[in-house]
């Protein structure tokens, strides 16, 4: 495998509230190829949105590092950013608020291209090239966002960012916002471009199944830390940290069988506070006493890695039993 | 057979706009029994939620509507507001799909749990005080003693919406329209709501409308399904029948639209094009310019549901999707 186009090592983002210090991730290892998709995932508050946000410089890290090809993200600030850093993309969750609903489209995107040292001119030609890419018709650089649907803007977004030629991009929930088919053809688009572009596409999402289709890995996120991460098929065809299992046992199936989805009693602890021992252990059915105290990182597990040291220690106790 | 708690027929909603009315909702029917969850599915402005808020007569200003709305016997259409509000909370309760907004934000949850308990039970406010603590335990808020006293702010999205539901239950409704009630949280919070859902209606025989546009939500709760496009019912019928073998183009490229559960990498079929804005409604079959099967005759004929099967309406009279023996 290249090089990763972007790494994060031992990534910790706080906030301050009410005087106290609240770790959102706390210790967080990921790494993107180019050509490949990494989903973040996990329950709302679990730090998935604030880890793509730190990965892009909006968010100042408590501790750790995020390299962009090998060169130091440096958070957002009143300096303009590096030029070396404009290949590394955000696609925003809202279309409705993400784009100047005052500007045309084109002008939106031709922007871009001047911030880069391209002219106007320039600019204007390469929106319509690129509102082409994301399939939207020429006419729609002459239109203001409000006069496009939910999926369209999304598109709009997409195109804003190609327009510096990313080699990752980021997007946060990029479709949570869009109906069953729009959401369908954004995840296809994301798709194309990562396969054309060669893009390293970090997409955090909610929607579990899209993950599935679309995405290479999955890191798997709880209460601001990485639980299991690994190839896709493997984490979802068997996954093996309980946390895992539970999200994908919550999965509505639209197949007419009319099973309830299973429930994961209990609400996500609050992070300031986070339990003692594994974070998980309040809600775990495999929980023990051990995993009260005992805070295990990720380990190697059938494939992947998971933090979860009853299952950690079940499957070292089935390879020695093995002759 | 006996009379189902809701009956709706031939409902047309037209709404204002600038240019001249617009139909919204455009000779829908469908019926609820008593303890039954019904789905109504598409994609946003088929006009689903319209279709919700005129059984509640909450529509916008200057809506006209016609048809029937009969809950229980009594025609809805046409009450006054006083009648309507002995009704509404009472006999019709909605959850909506923002939990931010549902509940009044300065307002203790217990205030707003009690208020309409006692405003249509007529109960003490001891014992609205206890019901209120009861059903916050039904919707398994942990300390609902001293969950009272919190405000909205103080719980997590996916309580909020949990507690949203109990305001809604409080005053024993018969009929539950849940507008997306799950779209904005976490699937674990979802199937825990849709769990919810499912044994309020076994334990107390509560009617669910179930309005989203996630088949797999539908899949999991709903016994009957009607699916609608540009206003209109494109198909409806029983869950199992609708997902496992669905007539309906339209249904179908919901389906398809859908990531497959099964592992691999086939790309998503999604459907072509968006569905029509108000007052752009295609004639003949509304769905005919986004259809792979469309004919000449899909462009000028309206089609009607017709039944073709026990419980199963299609409106699509190619009928491209019948199993040929």
């Amino acid at each position: 495998m290249s090089a990763p186009v972007l790494e994060l090592s031992g990534v910790a983002v706080e906030y301050g509230r009410r005087g106290q210090r609240v770790r959102a991730v706390d210790g967080v290892d990921l790494t993107v190829a180019r050509g490949e998709v990494v989903a973040l995932v996990g329950e709302s508050g679990c730090g998935k949105s604030t880890l793509a946000r730190a990965a892009v410089g909006l968010e100042p890290l408590a501790a750790g590092s995020v390299t962009y090809q090998g060169r130091p993200v440096t958070p957002l600030g009143r300096r303009r950013r590096p030029d070396y850093l404009r290949g590394l993309q955000m696609v925003f969750q809202d279309p409705y608020e993400s784009l100047n609903p005052r500007r045309k489209v084109g002008e939106i995107i031709a922007d871009g291209v001047r911030l880069g040292g391209g002219s106007r001119a320039e600019g204007l030609s390469r929106a319509a090239e690129l509102l082409a890419r994301v399939g939207l018709p020429a006419t729609a650089a002459d239109s203001y966002p409000h006069e496009f649907s939910g999926g369209q803007r999304q598109r709009i977004a997409i195109a804003r960012t190609l327009v510096a030629r990313p080699s990752c991009l980021i997007a946060d929930e990029p479709i949570s916002a869009l109906d069953a088919s729009a959401q369908a053809q954004i995840a296809n688009l994301l798709g194309e471009l990562v396969a054309d572009a060669d893009l390293g596409l970090v997409l955090v999402s909610h929607d579990l199944s899209v993950v599935r289709q679309v995405a290479d890995r999955v890191a798997v996120m709880y209460l601001g830390r990485i639980v299991e991460i690994g190839d896709t098929g493997t984490v979802w065809g068997s996954p093996r940290h309980p946390y895992t299992e539970a999200l994908v046992a919550a999965i509505p199936r639209a197949d007419g069988a009319g099973v309830l989805p299973a429930d994961l009693p209990g609400d996500v602890p609050d992070p300031a506070s986070p339990p003692p021992g594994c974070r998980f252990h309040p809600r775990c059915p495999l929980a023990r006493d051990s995993c009260r105290e005992l805070d295990q990182r990720l380990a190697r597990v059938a494939g992947r890695e998971i933090a979860c040291h009853v299952r950690s220690s079940m499957s070292q106790a089935c390879s020695r039993a093995r002759p | 057979m006996t009379e189902p708690l809701l009956q709706v027929s031939q409902l047309t909603v037209a709404l204002p706009t600038r240019s001249g009315y617009h139909h919204a909702v455009d000779g829908l029917s469908f019926a609820v029994n008593a303890g039954e969850v019904v789905g109504l599915a598409g994609e946003s402005g088929s006009g689903k939620t319209i279709a919700a808020l005129s059984l509640f007569g909450l529509l916008p200003r200057g809506a006209r509507v016609t048809g029937s709305i009969r809950l229980d016997g009594t025609e809805l259409l046409g009450l006054g507001s006083k009648q309507l509000r002995a009704i509404r909370g009472r006999q019709i309760a909605m959850v909506s799909q923002d939990p931010a907004t549902a509940l009044h934000p300065i307002l203790p949850i217990g205030t707003q749990l009690t208020e309409h308990m006692r405003h249509h039970l007529g109960v003490s406010k001891a014992e609205a005080r206890s019901r209120a603590a009861g059903l916050l335990e039904t919707v398994r808020i942990p300390a609902p003693e001293a969950a009272l006293r919190c405000h909205p702010g103080q719980f997590s999205g996916g309580m909020r919406q949990r507690i949203a539901i109990a305001v809604a239950l409080a005053a024993e409704p018969r009929l539950l329209v849940a507008d997306e009630p799950t779209t904005a949280l976490d699937v674990t919070v979802q199937a825990g709501i849709l769990r919810l859902l499912d044994r309020l209606c076994r334990e107390r025989g509560m009617a669910v409308i179930v309005i989203t546009h996630d088949l797999g939500v539908m899949s999991a709760t709903a016994s009957r399904l009607c699916v609608m496009y540009a206003g209109r019912l494109a198909e409806a019928g029983p869950t199992a029948r609708l997902l496992g073998s669905p007539r309906h183009p339209y249904t179908r490229g919901l389906l398809d639209a859908l990531p497959h559960p099964e592992p691999g990498s086939a790309p998503l079929v999604p459907i072509g094009g968006s569905p029509p804005s108000l007052g752009r409604v295609p004639g003949g079959c509304p769905f005919h310019p986004r259809c792979r099967h469309a004919r000449p005759s899909c462009a000028t004929d309206r089609p009607e549901p017709e039944p073709i099967a026990d419980g199963h309406l299609l409106a699509c009279p190619p009928d491209p999707l019948r199993a040929v023996p």
